[in-house]
């Protein structure tokens, strides 16, 4: 039998939840190893790359799902971070409200300008949403009472229903590692259920999919508003995590990292992204330790999964597990 | 009532008229074929009928209602669908996915987010039973791309049949088949046939003498003869036109 012949594995599904779970599982015990090695520094970077893991998922939720590469999903990180800054300057101090906030607000967003830009395909939806996405950027850049282009401190992070909890760096990482867990989960579900086959269906042929009777315009503005609400809770995150905001968080090279963080861990599989967000960032670490070139270096690799793994690292992971399965 | 009925359908592509003036009526029941040389206007006939592009001008009613103006998506709700004269699937689906999901298009919302839809024996079961009409019954869980031409030909019917329409339209379901595939897919629209409302475009003459009870010849946008198959055989203008030394052999 051929490897065309073979039935659709749903042992490769399974395979990649078990590798999420791997993931979970080593990041729960960072804390210990930075205890470890003395490095609490380890806690801080890993609520940074948790939180990034967050935003590449929900944009593989389009990306990988619905075939719509969002050149702006810096936007809803950025709707995150002021949702914290501007609520906490006027006593909304509450991390549940700030979520709320922000989705609230990415909803918002992501309804009108992916009205928009799904009618368009292609590089064309890329350069729209890249548009829309700076447009957003000068909104805040303008926004003199929070910093404007310098952005501003936080004088606290947010309460958890209405305790300190977060001030705490190890209680915020954990935190943020049980809401990619739920998210993750939620994730999962929405791709297998019939909204997900739908998506999934544009994604492979949208004319069969109008042929049998959707429009498939609904289904992809539903995903884009659930994927930029989700992306809106890193957001939420890393203002706490840097406490300090800044329009930085939403300028066009975080959309541009977003999604070289899911190409890098094969798009459309959710663990995918969330390996490429660590990967990516580890990477960003380790090699910025020895050089401050490590974008170079960065670019060789990406090149070179690219080129040789269509399928990201998640491919590449499958590709060598794959024969014994 | 006629099942369908076109009035007066027009389009142009600049200076070229490629449906031009068109009236035809397809009555409940029957095996419809159009056919027609190379660039007649088949395929943009049946890319209008079906909601994908719209006449410049004219009427098309489904059962006696307009449906001119309406989607594709839309018609097909209405219970008119179409299969592709290029294939048309979901290839990164499995064969039984590809069913499903047509089935799921008028199995109630689509807006649900949870329970898992490969679970779904509604969906699955009326699937499995659309897949044995067009014997893949064995294949439904094989990825579709990694069918065979022919298999693919009876996948595209399989998911037209699975919207339930009462009406469908069929562009060349032969295309790029011969030998045993045609065969087969000739043996499944006979038993088609009486049992839905078809409008069949073929180009294999044989079928559609043998599938038709009404014909009707296209040339350059225009229905120059319709008529039973002895009577389109008989037709003087249609044989100048169209069938040549074929008919006359």
């Amino acid at each position: 039998m051929s490897v065309a012949e073979q039935p659709m594995p749903r042992a490769r599904m399974l395979g990649r939840t078990k590798a999420a779970w791997v993931i979970f599982a080593l990041a729960a015990l960072l804390p210990a190893f930075a205890a470890l090695t003395n490095d609490p520094f380890l806690t801080v970077i890993g609520t940074r790359i948790l939180a990034f893991a967050i935003a590449a998922m929900a944009l593989d939720l389009i990306l990988g799902y619905g075939a719509m590469v969002s050149f702006g999903h810096a936007a809803y990180i950025g709707f995150g971070a002021y949702s914290v800054a501007i609520l906490s300057r006027y006593g909304i101090t509450d991390i549940s409200l700030h979520i709320l906030a922000a989705m609230a607000v990415s909803a918002v967003f992501a309804t009108i300008t992916g009205a928009i830009s799904i009618r368009t395909r292609g590089i064309y939806f890329i350069m729209i949403t890249l548009a829309f996405g700076q447009m957003a950027y000068f909104f805040f850049v303008s926004l003199s009472a929070f910093g404007g282009d310098d952005g501003t401190t936080l004088a606290d992070r947010s309460t958890f229903f209405g305790t300190r909890f977060l001030e705490s760096d190890l209680s915020l990482y954990y935190v943020t590692l049980a809401i990619l867990i739920g998210l993750f989960l939620l994730a999962s579900r929405l791709v297998m259920s019939r909204f997900g086959r739908v998506l999934t269906g544009t994604r492979e042929n949208m004319t069969r999919m109008e042929a049998v009777g959707f429009r498939p315009f609904r289904y992809q503005l539903t995903a884009f508003v659930i994927s930029g609400c989700m992306t809106s809770i890193a957001g939420v995150i890393l203002a706490n995590q840097a406490e300090f905001i800044s329009p930085a968080f939403m300028s066009w090279h975080i959309s541009g990292e977003l999604i070289v963080m899911v190409v890098l861990g094969g798009i459309g599989n959710l663990t995918g992204a969330i390996g490429g967000a660590v990967i990516a960032l580890l990477l960003e670490e380790i090699i910025g330790i020895f050089t401050h070139h490590w974008k170079l270096y960065f670019g060789i690799i990406l090149i070179l999964v690219v080129l040789y793994s269509p399928g990201g690292v998640s491919g590449l992971v499958e590709r060598i597990r794959g024969p014994r399965k | 009532m006629s099942m369908l009925s076109v009035r007066n359908l027009k389009k142009a592509y600049g200076a070229l008229k490629v449906t031009d003036d068109l009236s035809l009526d397809v009555e409940p029941g029957e095996l419809h074929a159009i056919i027609g040389p190379n660039g007649a206007g088949k395929t943009t006939l049946i890319t209008q009928l079906s909601g994908q592009s719209r006449p410049d001008s004219g009427q098309i009613l489904f059962e006696g209602r307009d449906i001119t103006r309406l989607g594709m998506a839309e018609r097909v709700h209405l219970g008119l669908a179409r299969s592709f004269q290029i294939t048309s699937i979901l290839p990164g689906f499995t064969v039984l996915e590809n069913v499903a999901l047509a089935v799921q298009a008028k199995d109630g919302s689509s807006f649900r987010f949870f329970a898992p839809v490969a679970r779904e024996e509604v969906l699955n079961k009326a699937a499995m039973h659309k897949l044995r009409d067009v014997g893949l019954a064995d294949r439904a869980h094989l990825k579709a791309s990694a069918l065979s031409h022919g298999d693919h030909r009876r996948l595209e019917l399989a998911i037209a049949m699975a919207t339930e329409p009462k009406l469908l339209l069929l562009d060349e379901p032969l295309a790029g088949t011969g030998g045993q595939d045609a065969e087969a897919l000739v043996a499944l629209l006979l038993d088609l046939k009486g049992k839905i409302t078809t409008v069949l475009i073929e180009h294999d003459m044989d079928a559609v003498f043998s599938l038709a009870d009404r014909i009707s010849v296209l040339v350059y946008g225009e229905i120059i003869a319709t008529g039973t198959p002895a009577e389109i055989r008989a037709n003087p203008a249609v044989r100048t036109a169209y069938l040549g030394e074929e008919a006359t052999a």
